[in-house]
């Protein structure tokens, strides 16, 4: 997609649904409102058979309302929600079709291992020895399958979360929602599960909402990521779709980290910061507009010292985009090096840029050393200023 | 984007959705349904009549009587004339005078003056209204009809008042100084009570948060006592300890025990309980870092005090102090045995319903009982309301540090205190035990043998027992499964809220008032629920209704710490609401269901304000059994039985105890 | 919840069953009479009529007349035996009696009788106005045994008489009604005005101030006879005294509760309680009867006590005890402060 800068009428994304023509899950001009505050406004989506979807925002943004109006915890106030075909806006959560994980687990304290698992599975015509056999298999799947006897209060977090995740998928749901299912966890065995999860609703192919804050998480995990802030979708789109190409300055700026100035275009293909002009996409935007100028630390090329024409990648540089630039600290963060810039051209702004550990040892940069970096046309995003 | 920010309206805003309602949702409406109604009908609906029933007055209605008069043959009829044009010319009786009571009498001699009973004269009288009453002699005469009487018997014709509603009767309480003057003696004792009260039960909690000082566990224990005994107890132990036969008579300085210095000593001892467990939480959740920071900041011991413990505590003190002020003010069993001529507002209640059997007037004091009762109240919980956001920040426990001087002190103050409380029950117990106090003091079980006295006898003791089994089993029932309601419910909101509003009322609404309500509403003829009134049932339910509250507020804490997700887990695995409650829920708040077992047994046990009013010559209690031998002057065996509810409570903690610990020790494996 | 706690719930939620009918017929009898008595008039009634059962409800005086009018339009009792006869007349002004003359009522001593006719009640028995007076307390205050009503108001006194308070205690009214009725009104007031500053306490029940005396909370107790002999026996070193210039009294009385089901057998139960086999009973606790010459002297008690008895006027009580008690509260209640 190379219009990172369009804007469209509506936020909503059905982007590129896959394969599939009828969606499984299909929500339409979705409201919800506590009082006068306005918790999710028109929000429409589609979600495919089989698909992992993160919702992603910042923390109040609406989306647990959003899984909550999904499960019939907590009913919209208007909209309509599709499930495989079947309408189920009004339905209350029990006729619904679906499994659930908080991020609290909500385990039953006073039960075992086993019988939480069994909870879902009794009172449903099936025989001691069936449930037995379900069990064991979830167990197993979980890998968990020593700790049966135990009560939750016995395990670690991380198997607690497993043992959640074992319930929810115990009764074979069609639908797998997951509230900040690792929030609660500490940073390395959250990566772990990130690839259990995943590889499980693989196995399972079980459609898959998961509910995060966490990027980094939904980056890895989604299919699809859907970005809500204030209560509305701000963009859908696979994880390369919403790094690279955010739609929104939102998005773009929750979506890895940015640099942003202040520019405004001047005529098509060219926009002022600073005190001068960069080659840039402008795509439809009018001459004259104001809009903030977006590029992010890693997209920044260093050219060496005065290498004016051979750039670090085989590219030739656009001269426009090239700026000298001194650099002003250096931090060291294992993979790369996060540089803090100062470029007379931008302003007194500084330019925050990365580099691979390898470009800074080959083209030598140290701390109050001058070099020139390019600032490519094609990742200077443009985002025009609302009035 | 802002974009949908600015426009803040919703499409269809008219038309919400709703949600299908789940069998599980209709079943939990209908059990909702089921407890609202339960306590509409235990607490609203009295409480209501009552209101109206303070404001029924009785009045002469004198256009609603009319006189003939015959001449001296008593054959010649004089004109028709109504009381009331006989009044108006007469001025016989006053405008203020024809307020009256339920049993007032008006002389129909009254309006001729120059009657005499040696006349030969004839009189007629008749209502003007099928409802007009006089009596001739003690007979009731009602309706239109002429009836005539000789002078003899004229005489003897008195004029009945007719019921009305207005303000009249508060009228009359206020003009009668007597009952008036309750109002400020009950304000006065339940003020300095609640001062002394407090103060004692701050050094205690004190002591036993911030000193090292030994034997904390003990003196915890005897600190409870009082909570296990009617208030009638402490007022019997004050009899025997100070009175005029008392041993200790002497310490009051020729000063009687028998009024305000009585109910003090006596609403000290059985409030201190109350106050010095919510001190004692308030004091236990101190936070460590604070002293610390006092302490680097080398603060003095008092300005530590003053800066960091009393202010953090602060909350608890004005909680403890509104629980001291309303028990003391509500209280009845204590004045009513020490008091003397001491007037309360809870015995005028008592005096005028049992004593002169004026409801009306009941009535009114009950309504003018609830006014500060429901003033501390509302104070009250906006102060907890406040006070949940101080705690939910999280500390760190304080741990003290032995200090010889300070532990020393705290120590012999407990002591004190303890040795008070004991003092009292060893005294009682001595009453329980010995002949005939003060002149033969040998041994004797005779004043165990209830059924030779008034009261009950030992089957008012099996009844007590009875009621308070009953109490604990349907009250955790119906608590608990109100306060599930009121937390788990997840629709019905208003609902709810109108629920959850009934049960903190029975907090603020006096015992006394509560079973005077009772009465009112529930015996009336026209009540389908008249049937209970007078049975066990009725002492069950008003029971239960009086010590809802606090049960509510256990069950309502333990529901809380429940994870708000399992009603949720459990509807996404289609399992039904009811499997939930009892694989999970109740398991899990066993601890707390037992506590509120308990608690409601003890109370049961105990209390004699709300059931003195409502049982009935086969359901009498074991409190109300201490109450009415003190007051037939049978103190020796009240005492006795108040000893014997006290055995009881005792023996019913130590099997909670017990179970609270076996049973759970098998239920709560997974702790 | 399992099957059988539903049960029980549903057990206690309900309303108490019907009683099962027999060919007995029941009769609901309310009564004050002392707890003790009762097994004994039960039996001895029963004995001659075996078709009839007792199943007494008992309480005190105060409470049951409470009862008793709180049930007013909805009447639970079939006959009242045993409640005073001043509580009797306030539930006929109710037109709450059955009037009904019982067969040889005759026989009985008019002032425990009805004045009307039919009379709405028949007496039983008497209690008489007494002091208990406490010789151990008197002899260490170096106090000497009132004699008299007038003696009780001496200086030496102050602080050491308890009574019943008239407003609640029926023992506390029948005291100032007699006064008034033997001294006009004006006498008992001025009377009651000297007396008041001696009284230490207004109690609620009768024989309370009895029992304080006995028990030395107080010298002097103004109560009834029975009391006195009761504590008496039990070890109380108190002497019984009937004030000189005489004592009101109090009937205890039967009626019939108008409406009742059992109008028949209710009628036999009044008709056998103004037997002279029923007052033989009746003089086992109380001295005096209402049937003339029945009466044996009572353990700790004199034998002319009847002779000390005023003419009660229970109707003029009845009529006057508005009026009496709030001048009464007028006048004490509200100087009964303490004044400290
Ligand atoms: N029951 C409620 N009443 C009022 N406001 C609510 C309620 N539940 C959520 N909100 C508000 O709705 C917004 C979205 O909440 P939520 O969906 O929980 O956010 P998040 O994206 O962090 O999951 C928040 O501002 C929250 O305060
Ligand atoms: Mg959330």
């Amino acid at each position: 997609m190379r219009h990172a800068l369009s804007i469209e009428p509506t936020p909503t994304g059905i982007a590129r649904a896959p394969e599939v023509a009828a969606p499984y899950l299909e929500i339409s001009d979705l409201w919800k409102s506590y009082g006068d505050f306005v918790a999710l406004r028109d929000i429409s989506l589609s979600i495919a058979k089989g698909e992992f979807i993160c919702f992603l925002g910042p923390s109040g943004c609406g989306k647990t309302t959003l899984l909550r109006a999904i499960a019939g915890l907590d009913l919209q106030s208007n909209g309509r929600i599709l499930q495989g075909g079947r309408n189920i806006s009004t339905l209350p959560a029990s006729n619904r079709d679906y499994g659930i994980v908080f991020q609290s687990y909500a385990l039953f304290p006073n039960l075992t291992i086993e019988q939480n698992i069994a909870f879902g599975l009794e009172n449903a015509g099936r025989s001691r020895a069936e449930i037995a056999t379900r069990v064991n298999e979830l167990l197993a799947t979980v890998g968990l399958s020593e700790q049966s006897k135990k009560y939750p209060a016995q395990l670690s977090g991380g198997q607690q979360q497993r043992i959640a995740l074992a319930r929810a998928i115990a009764i074979s749901p069609g639908l797998l929602l997951l509230d900040e299912p690792l929030s609660a966890l500490d940073a390395k065995v959250r990566v772990h599960l990130r690839h259990e999860i995943k590889s499980l609703q693989r196995k399972l192919g079980v459609t898959t909402i998961m509910v995060t804050h966490d990027q980094e998480e939904a980056l890895a995990m989604a299919d699809r990521i859907v970005v809500m802030n204030h209560g509305v979708i701000e963009q859908v789109g696979s994880p390369t779709e919403i790094y690279s190409h955010p739609k929104t300055l939102f998005v773009a700026d929750f979506i890895g980290e940015t640099n942003q100035f202040a520019a405004k275009v001047l005529k098509d293909g060219a926009v002022e910061i600073g005190h001068s002009a960069f080659d840039c996409s402008t795509k439809d935007l009018e001459a004259g507009t104001t809009a903030t100028a977006v590029v992010r630390p890693v997209d920044i090329i260093p050219h060496g010292a005065h290498a004016h024409v051979v750039s670090a990648v085989d590219r030739p540089a656009t001269p426009q985009n090239l700026i000298d630039a001194e650099v002003r600290e250096m931090e060291f963060l294992g993979m790369f090096w996060r540089t803090r810039l100062t470029a007379p051209r931008l302003g007194e702004r500084t330019l925050v840029a990365d580099f691979s550990v390898n470009a800074v040892r080959r083209l030598n940069i140290e701390t109050g050393g001058v070099i020139q970096v390019e600032i490519p046309r094609d990742r200077l995003l443009l985002f025009p200023r609302s009035a | 984007m802002n974009i949908a920010l600015e426009a803040p309206y919703l499409p269809l805003a008219g038309k919400r959705l709703r949600q299908e309602t789940s069998r599980d949702d209709r079943i939990k409406f209908g059990l909702m349904a089921v407890i609202g109604l339960y306590l509409v009908v235990a607490l609203g609906a009295p409480l209501f009549v009552m209101l109206s029933k303070s404001l029924s007055t009785y009045r002469f209605d004198l256009a609603a009587f009319e006189f003939q008069v015959s001449d001296e043959t008593g054959a010649k009829w004089g004109p028709v004339v109504t009381a009331d044009a006989l009044n108006r010319t007469l001025g016989a009786v006053a405008e203020g005078d024809l307020a009256s009571s339920a049993d007032g009498r008006l002389a129909a001699t009254k309006f001729f003056p120059d009657f005499s009973f040696r006349s030969p004269v004839h009189y007629r009288i008749r209502g003007t209204t099928d409802d007009a009453a006089f009596l001739a002699g003690s007979t009731l005469e009602k309706g239109t009809e002429w009836r005539e009487y000789d002078s003899g018997t004229f005489r003897r014709i008195m004029l009945r008042p007719a019921r009305t509603l207005g303000l009249d009767n508060f009228k009359t309480y206020f003009s009668t100084p007597a009952l008036a003057r309750s109002i400020y003696n009950s304000v006065l004792m339940a003020a300095i009570s609640t001062v002394v009260t407090i103060s004692i039960a701050f050094a205690l909690a004190y002591g036993l948060t911030r000193s090292c000082m030994p034997l904390k566990g003990l003196f915890r224990g005897i600190l409870a006592i009082p909570i296990l005994v009617p208030s009638l107890l402490p007022g019997i132990a004050l009899v025997y300890l100070f009175g005029n036969q008392g041993i200790f008579k002497d310490w009051l300085l020729g000063y009687s025990i028998y009024g305000p210095i009585g109910i003090v000593i006596g609403s000290v001892f059985f409030t201190l309980p109350h106050a010095f467990l919510i001190i004692l939480t308030a004091l236990s959740i101190a936070d460590a870092r604070h002293y610390e920071a006092a302490a680097s900041l080398k603060a003095s011991k008092w300005r530590t005090f003053t800066t960091v413990t009393l202010p953090g505590a602060r909350f608890g003190l004005v909680s403890a102090a509104f629980v001291v002020f309303t028990l003391v003010i509500t209280d009845f069993g204590l004045p009513k045995v020490i008091g003397g001529q001491y007037g309360m507002l809870a015995v005028d209640i008592y005096k005028q319903v049992i004593g002169q059997q004026n409801f009306e007037m009941g009535a009114v004091v009950s309504v003018i009982l609830l006014v500060p009762a429901i003033l501390a109240f509302a104070v009250d919980r906006r102060m907890q309301k406040r006070q949940v956001a101080l705690l939910s920040a999280r500390a760190v426990p304080y741990v003290p540090k032995p200090n010889v001087r300070m532990d020393t002190i705290c120590f012999a103050f407990a002591c004190l205190v303890s040795f008070f409380i004991l003092g009292m029950i060893a005294m009682c117990q001595i009453a329980a035990v010995v002949k005939f106090w003060p002149y033969d003091l040998t041994l004797t079980a005779k004043n165990f043998a209830f059924d030779l006295m008034d009261g009950g006898g030992w089957s008012a003791y099996a009844n007590s027992i009875r009621l308070a089994l009953l109490t604990a089993l349907f009250g955790s029932v119906i608590v608990f499964a109100g306060a599930y309601m009121v937390e788990k419910a997840d629709a019905f909101r208003f609902g709810r809220n109108v629920f959850h509003f009934l049960a903190m009322m029975p907090m603020a609404v006096p015992g006394m008032v509560l079973g005077l309500a009772y009465i009112f509403f529930f015996n009336n003829p026209a009540n389908p629920l008249n049937a209970i009134y007078g049975t066990m049932t009725i002492l069950v339910v008003s029971t239960v209704t009086h010590f809802y509250t606090v049960a509510h507020l256990t069950a309502l804490t333990a529901l809380k710490q429940m994870d708000p997700e399992f009603e949720s887990v459990a509807a996404s695995l289609k399992q039904p609401f009811h499997r939930l409650f009892f694989r999970v829920t109740l398991p899990v708040c066993l601890p707390a269901i037992l506590n509120i077992a308990i608690y409601l047994f003890v109370n049961a046990m105990t209390t004699v304000s709300a059931v003195v009013f409502l049982y009935a010559s086969d359901t009498k209690l074991a409190s109300v059994a201490v109450l009415n031998m003190d007051d037939a002057g049978d103190i020796a065996p009240a005492a006795a039985m108040g000893m014997m509810i006290f055995y009881t409570n005792v023996a019913a903690k130590l099997i909670h105890a017990l179970l609270a610990r076996g049973l759970l020790a098998r239920t709560q494996a997974w702790r | 919840m399992n099957r059988h706690m539903f049960l029980m719930l549903a057990g206690a939620m309900s309303v108490a069953l019907p009683a099962i009918a027999t060919a007995q017929t029941e009769l609901t009898v309310y009564t004050a009479v002392e707890a003790v008595d009762l097994d004994r008039y039960k039996a001895t009634f029963e004995k001659s009529h075996p078709d009839i059962t007792i199943n007494w409800v008992r309480d005190s005086t105060g409470v049951m007349t409470a009862k008793l009018l709180a049930e007013k339009d909805n009447p639970q009792a079939d006959v009242v035996w045993g409640l005073a006869a001043t509580s009797l007349l306030l539930l006929k002004t109710e037109g709450m009696l059955e009037a009904y003359q019982p067969k040889g009522v005759e026989a009985l001593d008019k002032k425990f009788v009805d004045k009307d006719n039919p009379p709405s009640w028949v007496g039983m028995d008497a209690y008489v106005a007494a002091l208990c007076y406490n010789t151990v307390e008197g002899e260490k205050l170096g106090l000497k045994a009132p004699k008299s009503w007038d003696d009780l108001t001496k200086p030496e006194y102050k602080g050491h008489v308890i009574m019943p308070n008239p407003a609640s205690s029926g023992t506390g009214f029948l005291d100032v009604s007699g006064w008034m009725q033997m001294w006009g009104e004006e006498k008992a007031w001025s009377f009651m005005d000297k007396l008041h500053e001696n009284i230490s306490a207004y109690t609620h029940s009768g024989s309370k101030p009895c029992k304080m005396a006995g028990a030395g909370e107080a010298v002097v107790g103004v109560s009834f006879e029975f009391p006195g002999a009761k504590a008496k026996s039990a070890g109380a070193p108190i002497d019984i005294i009937f004030p000189t210039e005489g004592s009101g009294w109090e009937a205890e009385a039967t009626a019939i509760i108008a409406g009742t089901a059992n109008l028949e057998a209710a009628k036999t139960l009044v008709d056998w309680s103004v037997t002279k086999e029923a007052n033989e009973m009746y003089n086992a606790g109380y001295a005096v009867v209402a049937y003339p010459g029945v009466a044996k002297p009572v353990e700790h008690l004199p034998s002319d006590i009847a002779a000390k008895m005023i003419d009660n006027d229970f109707e003029w009580a009845a009529n006057n005890r508005a009026t009496i008690l709030k001048e009464w509260q007028k006048r004490y209640d509200a100087k009964s402060e303490p004044k400290s």
